[in-house]
């Protein structure tokens, strides 16, 4: 009875490792597929956990600040970090003496500010933890004016429900260029005390390869959310009209809108 | 031994219907969880200790890379600073006979291909149906006895725990109605352990999670160590499904099978529905 018992095992064991293996390759792929029901039934978790974190966060509640002395190495820079395109570049060979940020939109004064102009705005110094949507994170020192001020300045209409950044930088190339990076968030964390319009990474002025001159800190989100190279800020009621309408380019290539996890 | 024809017992209703629909929600969520979180490790397929990411400084004790050996790309994994070559495993695969530096095979990943945005949208729904499978299975089983007669063990089942493992090292299993000590020992710390540990460690990866409850990711030592305890979990809950899936196939897979699909279990003869003649003394 053994032998046969242990030969029988030994069958199962392999007939259910096998059968187990099988549908690994490539079944589950329609996941991927950014068009079909399965994703979309799939997507409604993101809704919940956006739906959830705004019940459970408020509005108030602030991301772990850190002390100077967690600053261990210089911010990692990801993404784009030395854009090429021409308009940028001729902004960093005039040390962005030309620039200005453009508040547009649902706004009942559009703004063209200069980087003095926001640089002698209130501002906001913290040092906090970014973590990219890859898995790591990196402690530094960021900055700059709280968006809450410009938004403030600028008199937001009340249908607006999202604030769109526009960006210098372009991604990969098409036949008609680069794609424009862009992003959105709410007013929820656009009003946030930390969002801020960071100028300045651990007590130097933003370097290029972290988003200069101008970068997004959006501390309660990942760092695909904090825009940089930023050109432009839209308030609109709708995230229609930019890129593929998914509210950022990562979230037009398959990245969940709502980053808080 | 189970399937000796000659040889049978009663068939007794053992597994309630919460405890089966709750087991093979495990079973669908754990999958996917696993295949899309590698799918999200492939990312960044390092380890790190503390609040942050060593770039400027190491404090990685895992790692799984691809490197050049002359013009041969070669697949390794590095722990605590001890390097194998893992080609064709791990860090380099094969694909359409070329070697791809990437992290795992296409059918250990959810995609196949790498992407991690669907990646994460696999896993953010299954750990949501995981947090609510948990919480279901609490709540049923609070309710229909399960937790307090099969899962928590009683001092006389730590009694047994000798002869328990000597039993389980010979692979000779009783068939009745209740748990053995190791099973109940084993179900609770997957239970009350492991998935609280993996759920609240996943949590902790979340910034916005990080700002209402910063003492939480600082209870685990920081955000960088909570994703390695998530990691860590991940591998004991593998572990345990081996183990549980052998357990099954040395006590007869198709009784047990049975037990977890219908209710429906073989015990052996002479354990007739309850062995024990006062289980609960204290409720007579």
């Amino acid at each position: 009875m053994r032998p046969l018992d242990i030969t029988r095992r030994r069958f199962l064991t392999g007939a259910t490792v096998a059968t187990a293996a099988l549908p690994l390759s490539g079944c589950f792929d329609a996941a991927g597929r950014r068009d079909g029901t399965v994703r979309s039934v799939l997507e409604y978790a993101n809704s919940l956990t956006y739906r959830v974190q705004r019940l459970l966060l408020g509005s108030n509640s602030l991301a772990q600040e850190f002390s100077q002395s967690e600053i261990r190495q210089p911010q990692r820079p990801n993404g784009s970090t030395n854009p090429q395109d021409a308009n940028y570049l001729a902004h960093v060979a005039s040390d962005f003496s030309n620039y200005r940020l453009a508040v547009t939109g649902l706004v009942e004064r559009n703004l063209s500010l200069s980087l003095d102009e926001i640089r002698n705005m209130p501002s906001r110094t913290q040092i906090t933890r970014h973590d990219c949507v890859e898995g790591w994170s990196c402690i530094a020192q960021w900055t700059g004016a709280p968006l809450a001020g410009i938004l403030d300045a600028a008199q937001v209409k009340s249908q607006a429900r999202f604030v769109v950044f526009t960006c210098m930088d372009t991604y990969g190339s098409g036949f008609a260029g680069g794609v424009p990076y862009y992003e959105s968030i709410d007013l929820a964390d656009a009003r946030h005390p930390q969002t801020i319009l960071a100028y300045g990474l651990n007590g130097e002025t933003l370097p290029v390869a972290n988003g200069a001159p101008l970068r997004v800190r959006v501390e309660r989100q990942l760092g695909y959310k904090m825009a940089k190279y930023i050109s432009g800020i839209e308030l609109t009621a709708t995230l229609d009209g930019h890129g593929q309408g998914k509210g950022g380019y990562w979230e037009d290539n398959g990245y969940d809108w709502f980053a808080g996890i | 031994m189970a399937g000796v024809k000659t040889n049978k017992g009663p068939l007794i209703y053992r597994q309630k219907l919460a405890t089966r629909i709750t087991h093979w929600l495990w079973v669908i969520c754990l999958f996917f969880l696993l295949l899309s979180g590698l799918q999200i490790f492939m990312a960044r397929p390092d380890l790190y200790i503390g609040k942050q990411s060593g770039f400027a400084f190491d404090n990685s004790f895992f790692t799984i890379g691809a490197a050049f050996e002359g013009s041969a790309m070669r697949g390794f994994t590095e722990i605590f600073g001890y390097r194998f070559d893992t080609t064709g495993w791990l860090g380099a695969i094969w694909v359409n006979g070329n070697l791809q530096g990437k992290s795992f095979p296409g059918w250990l990943t959810i995609p196949s291909y790498r992407d991690l945005g669907s990646g994460r949208v696999v896993h953010f729904f299954f750990a949501w149906l995981l947090v609510a499978t948990l919480l279901g299975w609490l709540i049923s089983s609070l309710v229909n006895g399960h937790l307090r007669r099969d899962i928590l063990p009683k001092p006389s089942d730590i009694r047994r725990i000798g002869p328990d493992i000597a039993a389980h090292a010979r692979l000779r299993f009783s068939h009745g109605r209740d748990y053995n000590v190791l099973q109940k020992l084993s179900y609770a710390s997957v239970l009350f352990i492991a998935l609280p540990l993996i759920i609240v460690t996943g949590l902790c990866m979340s910034p916005g999670v990080n700002a209402m409850m910063p003492w939480m990711v600082d209870l685990f030592g920081g955000r960088q160590t909570a994703r390695t305890i998530h990691f860590l979990t991940m591998l004991a809950l593998v572990a345990f499904v081996f183990v549980h899936i052998v357990m099954v196939l040395a006590a007869g897979p198709l009784n047990e099978i049975r037990s977890i699909v219908t209710g429906w279990y073989r015990t052996d003869p002479g354990l007739e529905p309850d062995p024990a003649p006062a289980p609960e003394p204290e409720t007579t």
